[in-house]
């Protein structure tokens, strides 16, 4: 289940920032390793919510900077 | 005055994307208008438009990806991914590519559109009502800003100098060229990417044209003869979408560079009808004044003009009124005049029209001819004693043309573009 997770989080990020799904390991940072600006990350977090059905709120979605933030606070929350 | 002349040109039109390819099928008296494919148009008084053919580039047709990239188009409003292309395809023709500080902040842009992001913001207003605010793209409004074509244009080429957008509904291509050359007439920069974007076919823009009763509705079983200015039977105009721009420059600039030369930008005349908010006043006094103006400031006399691209909508009540106001200004000079309306092969592009109609007459100077007025079967009576270039393109002796555009909110632009000399 964590695998498949992780998967999904990986294939939404390289769908949205158009990157190399090399390079989206779990310790890449979205910002400064996936060329991502502020604007992207929100989109990608809206992304996240539609594609597990959950909610993140902002202060969470915050503290989301790296592919593997996103999929701990998944897997805790769904 | 510092002389300003036009070294690169781009076209995205419902005949093609390439200034070659859109050039050629007009003059080959090909029509862009189509039935609408895209949408359902099945309660819509009118079913026909012109859209940018999509395809491979070439065979002139649009393929956005060779523009922007496919991750990227969907933060961006339709408008602005043709205005890009138009832009881009406008600089490459240059050859213009500061790599100088100093040269890119005198490089700038002024890209306008006359209505926006209509479909973005359409989608947008569908998605907060049915599934809540949360749900709305970060990229919305960034997607359907007007000055975005201007600003995604300066930050992908680099361009540092003025950066403008005009919204004058339907001048607002005209106005672009024409305000751009002045900022380079009074030393703001050396070099402008000017004209305009527009994609408003979509399901809302066409319930709002045909709400306000301007679009054509009785050729919808035969869309290539919808749009027919002068024609006894037009009933309307079509509505096109696509972009034209091109870059000017200070005429010692682009000589020192060795640049491709098209035209200079000689005349450019403005005024308001303060009349309505859709209609021109009968005596055409707002148009009459505009080109009045552009000849003025470009010292020349009626008799200089060979050829008119004229706003010629294919409206009832607009296309005459323009015609009784050139014969007004023009008098005795009409009869050696060729005018023609594109418009019968492209539709209205609104805010795009007035930078396509203007490469269209920089064309038409490079070329000697005049690009014809298609469906113009039987002229209206009052538009009979005049060259309206009917069917077919017309070779002749073209050293300056005028461009006209009008539009709602009673504003009128022309620009005169002439042979460099």
């Amino acid at each position: 289940m964590s695998n498949d997770i992780a998967e999904r989080v990986k294939k939404i990020v390289v769908e949205h920032l158009g990157v190399d799904d090399a390079k989206v390991t779990e310790t890449a940072s979205f910002i400064d390793d996936l060329g991502a600006d502020s604007l992207d990350t929100v989109e990608l977090v809206m992304a996240f919510e539609e594609e597990f059905g959950c909610e993140i709120p902002d202060d969470a979605a915050e503290k989301i900077v790296t592919v593997k933030d996103a999929i701990d606070f998944i897997q805790e929350h769904s | 005055m510092r002389r300003v002349v036009v070294t690169g040109l781009g076209l995205v039109t419902p005949l093609g994307s390439g200034v070659s390819h859109v050039w050629d099928r007009l003059l080959n008296g090909q029509s862009g208008l189509r039935s609408i494919q895209s949408f359902d148009v099945s309660d819509l008084p009118s079913k026909i438009a012109g859209q940018v053919p999509l395809g491979e580039a070439s065979e002139g047709l649009f393929n956005a990806d060779e523009f922007v990239e496919p991750k990227d188009q969907r933060k961006l409003d339709r408008f602005i991914v043709f205005g890009m292309a138009a832009a881009q395809q406008a600089i490459e023709d240059s050859g213009w590519k500061p790599e100088e500080d100093e040269d890119r902040w005198r490089t700038g842009v002024m890209i306008g559109s006359g209505i926006g992001g209509l479909e973005t913001i359409c989608d947008g207003s569908i998605t907060v009502h049915d599934r809540g605010p949360r749900r709305l793209s970060p990229f919305f409004i960034p997607a359907a800003l007007i000055n975005l074509v201007s600003g995604q244009v300066s930050i992908k080429h680099g361009f540092k100098g003025p950066n403008h957008a005009v919204v004058t509904a339907c001048s607002t291509g005209a106005h672009a060229i024409g305000d751009a050359a002045r900022l380079i007439m009074l030393d703001d920069a050396d070099v402008m990417v000017a004209g305009g974007a527009e994609a408003a076919v979509c399901r809302l823009g066409i319930a709002g044209f045909c709400a306000s009763r301007a679009l054509s509705t009785k050729f919808n079983d035969t869309p290539e003869k919808g749009s027919r200015p002068w024609d006894k039977d037009r009933d309307g105009f079509v509505m096109g979408e696509g972009a034209g721009v091109v870059v000017l420059e200070e005429l010692e600039h682009a000589k020192a560079r060795g640049a491709t030369i098209y035209a200079e930008v000689v005349g450019y005349g403005l005024s308001g009808d303060a009349h309505h908010i859709t209609a021109p006043p009968e005596d055409g006094n707002g148009g009459y004044r505009a080109m009045q103006a552009a000849l003025k400031r470009a010292g020349l006399d009626p008799s200089d003009i060979d050829y008119i691209n004229a706003h010629g909508t294919s409206t009832p009540l607009g296309d005459e009124i323009e015609v009784g106001a050139v014969k007004r200004l023009f008098g005795n000079a009409v009869a050696d005049i060729s005018m023609s309306s594109t418009k019968s092969a492209i539709g209205h592009l609104l805010g795009a029209a007035g930078a396509v109609e203007s490469i269209f007459s920089i064309l038409a100077i490079r070329d000697n001819v005049v690009p014809p007025t298609l469906n113009l079967d039987n002229p209206s009576p009052s538009c009979a004693d005049i060259d309206l270039t009917p069917h077919t393109a017309k070779e002749r002796p073209v050293r300056r043309a005028l461009s006209n555009s009008f539009g709602f909110g009673g504003t009128n632009a022309s620009v005169i573009l002439a042979e460099y000399q």
